[in-house]
């Protein structure tokens, strides 16, 4: 199915209302849109490019990420009023899951869980996680694409044994790592073998749609 | 007239007097290395005062730095709120699962005493070590988490971000109790011996609050904070940008300000002169791979960016340096000050 085109005027609406944190403005937004839009063609036409939009503004220090988190935060809201945990519409491929590898600082991992489900994904959270145990989950799930958030160095470092565990097993799955770190060193991701690298949450959306088109990543 | 050869003590207070001392003043901000010079792993260093006193005085001598860290890691501070530390044997200890788990616990939460804690009265006693070992010649940086960033550890980021925009009602009521402890934190490390405090606050860099949220409660907190902190103070948003904050970072009363790798430091510079001094801004996690070329490229553009004038004091981006940085590079930055920093300084 085509994809309906981005809606510049909502998405300007949308965008200052979650750039001034104005649930309530959003959320009317969305209710307003009900009869020209269903559930996942406003996921599609709106929520996603506003939620790129602030994403990259982000990376290019237009908007802070307390704006990124809390734009994420009430989309997700959002979404899941419209598109239920078990709702069928929800995308269920690629299979992926979302990791905290060894960190205990969930913010990255926390909005890149609220721009996916913002945008009508559905995915496994592993939360916190030491590396053999995801190496062990990953098999176990068959999964496809597994999203990797660290904030610490050490902890980026441990991608490289969680890639070379999969490899060793025979499992294929696309790592993608994001973090502190990945952003500081661009060269790290490519150390640590991953398979490609998020510097925002919106990045992480674009390399997930990526594979659903069918394209390299 | 400016001595040949100053103590690093004179040489930082001259840069922070927006003069030109002998030579740019260099910190590197090392913790966990000291473990390495000590042959310890890094819970066991961390454990006593006189393991990180000497590991700090080994590290001062082996890189001709011009000071004494006295920071162990950050978690050392919700340790003392009760909170849970999480050691690594690769990296900076970190805070655990955050103990306030819902906004409930914020209504009536009361500082711990500073002196009571065990872990910062090992923090005390190595800074006390250390100001005797100094003998006024080098600088002794204490180190404080604001009251506005150590929520990120006591109740988790996303968590906080949620109560800074819809619960400022107990925002106020955690501010009130981090500012008391903080104030009370900072001033026993100056008893102790600390020359100076660096108050760490990353939230209040605009790559995580917008300004607009930051004037009306990180910069506020600050004001009431520094203002009641019996020394001077070093504001460090450990490596996030400062650039749009930075006049605003003036006004708080602090005296110099930690900048990103992600900041230009020309521009910054610009704006901070004869106001503000300026740490930084190298890149600890690249400092990982740099060749000594490397190293010689980027502190020669560092000081050629902000070093005229004095008011620059070359260090890392974060306030931490990477346990993985090789001996090698820490020695090369030495080098290349050395080279390139001398006042005044050559036209590159």
């Amino acid at each position: 199915m085509p994809q309906p085109p981005p809606d510049t005027v909502l998405i300007e609406e949308l965008k200052d209302a979650l750039l001034s944190s104005d649930e309530k403005k959003a959320s009317r937004i969305l209710s307003d849109s009900e009869n020209q839009y269903k559930p996942l063609a406003f996921v599609e036409a709106v929520i996603v490019p506003v939620l790129d939009h602030i994403g990259q503004g982000w990376a290019n220090d237009q908007y802070a990420l307390s704006q990124v988190y809390m734009s994420g935060r009430i989309c997700e809201d959002l979404v899941d009023g419209i598109l239920p945990e078990k709702s069928e519409i929800r995308k269920i491929r690629p299979k992926m899951a979302i990791a905290l590898l060894s960190d205990y600082h969930s913010l990255g991992s926390r909005i890149v869980w609220a721009v996916l489900r913002a945008s009508g994904y559905h995915f496994i959270s592993y939360g916190r996680i030491e590396a053999d145990e995801l190496v062990e989950n990953i098999i176990e799930d068959r999964l496809e694409v597994v999203l990797i958030s660290v904030l610490m160095l050490p902890s980026a470092l441990q991608v490289k044994d969680v890639v070379h565990g999969l490899r060793r097993a025979g499992c294929n799955a696309k790592i993608v790592v994001g973090g502190a770190p990945f952003r500081l060193d661009k060269n790290l991701w490519t150390e640590v073998g991953a398979d490609a690298v998020g510097f925002t949450a919106s990045d992480a959306l674009s390399i997930v749609q990526s594979f659903t088109r069918g394209k390299p990543i | 007239m400016i001595p040949h050869e100053m103590t690093s003590l004179d040489r930082v207070l001259c840069t922070l007097g927006h003069n030109e001392p002998d030579r740019v003043p260099l910190f590197l901000l090392l913790t966990m290395h000291g473990a390495k010079e000590m042959g310890l792993s890094i819970p066991e260093y961390f454990s006593k005062a006189q393991y990180v006193a000497e590991g700090q005085r080994r590290l001062q001598e082996k890189y001709n730095h011009d000071c004494y860290y006295a920071f162990f890691y950050a978690a050392i501070e919700t340790a003392a709120w009760g909170g849970e530390v999480v050691f690594r044997e690769n990296g900076p200890p970190n805070a655990g699962t955050p103990f306030i788990k819902s906004l409930d616990q914020i209504e009536g939460l009361a500082p711990p005493g500073v002196k009571t804690s065990p872990a910062l009265s090992e923090v005390l006693r190595a800074i006390g070590l250390l100001a005797r070992d100094a003998d006024g010649k080098v600088p002794v940086i204490g180190v404080v988490i604001s009251p506005f960033s150590l929520p990120v550890m006591q109740m988790g980021f996303g968590p906080y971000i949620e109560m800074i925009y819809r619960r400022p009602d107990m925002f106020a009521q955690l501010m009130a109790a981090n500012e008391a402890f903080c104030i009370e934190w900072a001033n026993a490390q100056l008893e102790a011996g600390a020359t100076a405090i660096c108050y760490f606050d990353p939230v209040s860099s605009p790559a995580i609050i917008p300004r607009e949220i930051y004037l009306e409660t990180g910069h506020p907190v600050a004001m009431r904070t520094l203002g009641r902190i019996n020394g001077p103070t070093a504001t460090h948003l450990a490596s996030g940008i400062a650039l749009p904050v930075a006049e605003d970072i003036a006004g708080t009363g602090t005296a110099a300000i930690g900048v990103s790798s992600a900041d230009n430091l020309a521009a910054i510079k610009e704006i901070c002169r004869g106001k503000l001094t300026l740490i930084g801004n190298l890149n600890g996690l690249e400092m990982v791979n740099w060749t000594r070329q490397k190293v010689f490229e980027v502190v020669k553009a560092a000081i050629s960016a902000a070093g005229a004038g004095g008011g620059f004091i070359l260090s890392d981006n974060h306030g931490e340096i990477p346990y993985q940085v090789p001996e090698a590079v820490l020695l090369a930055i030495s080098e290349a000050v050395q080279a390139y920093g001398r006042y005044p300084l050559k036209s590159h």
